[in-house]
């Protein structure tokens, strides 16, 4: 049984105090329709977590701002890039276009629990390892989505390992920087490395 | 982004019950569409109702042929799913040019359907729009309108229709199965959206307090299938023009043929006049490009976008060719 671990802080506005903190957070609601909180539950990297959120909280905005999992990024905060994927029951999905209460009894996967999710406890998956191997990377700031999609994409029988079928099914992560070369070479290092010789 | 109330449903007659019947309630499904344009202050809703646990996730082959797609099945799901695959390969084909891995993981069939225009002025609440502000004009018209519409345009609209998936749907045939407080309706794929006209607020016939159940899809036509989209990059981005082609032989000849158009038109547009151009005629590059002509001829080009029907012709001359080349193998 995983263990449940309460959030009584940093909740949004079931408290007073964490009114104040998260006024301007994109999770509080505002305006004349001001809708209450409610309770859920959500599994993230393996852990179960009682958050108070508002019906209008997207899942990113909750990983960030209220479990302090600031390795999943905001980027275009619309779709557009990419930065802020996560896993949901295995699959990548941006988490800016979800609402963090409709994932109750969903297994999400962040970044942070990559590794470990997939049996690799004590060090890096192998995307991670690539990405380093193969400087994948310039700022940083899109290498959680990079890698979170890369992850996804890997394990899916039905996305093909040539460099076309990479390319078009790591697309919905945009790179400001272009580097998309090593970040292909990454995958497809450790796409090899996970599937073997196929 | 704006505060609304949400509502969690567990059956089709509690989510289409009287009580939606007013324009402050959206339905959500995947999400991909509406928190975006509700981030954007484009979509107002009062309360968003969450329908993501009804059952509505499978993908069935009915007793006449046709296959039963329920509204709520992933576009990655039903691009890959087998019977696609192996009857519809022009959806499958179109699902997969459309966005990237993690939208179609999220969004829906019945969301796709709804899907809205990605006019930027329809996107600015700042700026003049007739279909978000019906009344106030269309920036379009005189703005910069590179990837609007050539078919289908009025006076008041010239937005284009963005989805990939209805296209292949308007070719392969379907039916929509729609549930409203006053029972279930059928309503054909290709009457469902609607033209901007002197409303281009109305986009499709669905009646307040109706839900999309289901999309079905005719029985496979069999043939050769295509679908090619033409964009500015190869990946993630909508069409600049995009065409459906299904062309069955009946030995040199083309005895049946679907021609539907994406990215050049203001709803999913089937090219009847480019299908009864070529059909009964050899399957010929000249008859292609006839055909292609044929689907243009009522086109009217903007400031920007004259150049979407010389792409238009082509899309339509290269996804006839490639399909009958299927349709040989």
């Amino acid at each position: 049984m995983a263990p449940v671990i309460r959030h009584s802080t940093g909740v949004g506005f079931c408290t007073p105090g964490a009114q104040a903190e998260t006024a301007e957070q994109p999770t509080a609601a505002s305006g004349k329709h001001s809708s209450e909180t409610r309770r859920i539950t959500l599994t993230v990297n393996g852990r179960q977590h009682d958050l108070q959120v508002a019906p209008n909280a997207v899942l990113l905005d909750v990983l960030r701002e209220q479990l302090n999992l600031f390795g999943t990024k905001k980027g275009c905060d619309h779709g557009q890039c990419g930065a802020c994927t996560v896993h949901v029951n295995g699959r990548s999905v941006n988490s800016c276009l979800m609402l963090a209460c409709m994932q109750e009894g969903a297994e999400i996967v962040t970044i942070e629990g990559l590794a470990e999710s997939a049996g690799f406890e004590l060090g890096h998956h192998p995307v991670q390892d690539a990405f380093l191997a193969h400087d994948a990377y310039q700022c940083g700031y899109c290498t959680a989505g990079q890698m979170m999609t890369a992850a996804a994409i890997i394990n899916d029988d039905s996305i093909d390992g040539d460099e076309v079928s990479l390319r078009e099914a790591m697309s919905g992560n945009i790179c400001r920087c272009g580097a998309y070369k090593n970040i292909l070479d990454a995958v497809q290092s450790a796409r090899g490395q996970m599937r073997g010789g196929e | 982004m704006r505060a609304f109330e949400l509502e969690s449903v567990e059956a089709i007659d509690q989510a289409v019950s009287h009580r939606r019947v007013h324009d402050g309630e959206a339905f959500i499904a995947g999400g991909t569409t509406l928190l975006d344009l509700v981030k954007l202050d484009v979509m107002q809703p009062e309360k968003v109702v969450d329908v993501t646990r009804l059952p509505l996730k499978r993908i069935e082959t009915l007793e006449d042929g046709r296959l039963k797609i329920g509204a709520l099945v992933s576009n990655t799901e039903l691009a890959k799913h087998e019977i696609v695959l192996r009857d519809y390969p022009v959806l499958s084909e179109a699902l997969l040019s459309g966005a990237s891995t993690g939208l179609r993981n999220m969004a829906s069939t019945g969301g796709n359907v709804m899907q809205r225009t990605r006019c930027p002025y329809f996107r600015d609440p700042d700026m003049p729009c007739n279909k978000r502000e019906p009344g106030t004009g269309c920036s379009a018209l005189d703005g910069i309108n590179r990837n609007h519409a050539v078919l289908g345009t009025s006076e008041h609209c010239i937005a284009t229709h963005p989805s990939d998936m209805c296209v292949g749907m308007v070719a392969a045939g379907a039916t929509l199965v729609l549930e409203g407080p006053d029972g279930q309706r059928e309503v054909a794929f290709e009457d469902y959206h609607l033209l901007p006209g002197d409303h281009p607020e109305r986009e499709h016939d669905l009646k307040p307090g109706e839900l999309i159940t289901h999309v079905i899809l005719d029985t496979p036509r069999g043939g050769g299938q295509h679908y090619l989209k033409l964009r500015d990059r190869a990946s993630y981005e909508f069409a600049l023009a995009s065409c459906a082609a299904i062309v069955s032989l009946d030995g040199d000849n083309v005895s049946e043929v679907r021609v539907a158009l994406g990215g050049v038109a203001t709803k999913p547009w089937r090219a009847t006049a480019a299908e009864e151009a070529l059909k009964g005629q050899p399957a010929t590059q000249e008859n292609f490009e006839r055909a292609a002509d044929a689907a243009f001829t009522d086109a009217v080009a903007y400031s920007h976008n004259g150049y979407k029907i010389t792409l238009g012709k082509q899309a339509i001359a290269r996804a006839l060719r490639d399909a009958t080349a299927r349709a040989r193998a």
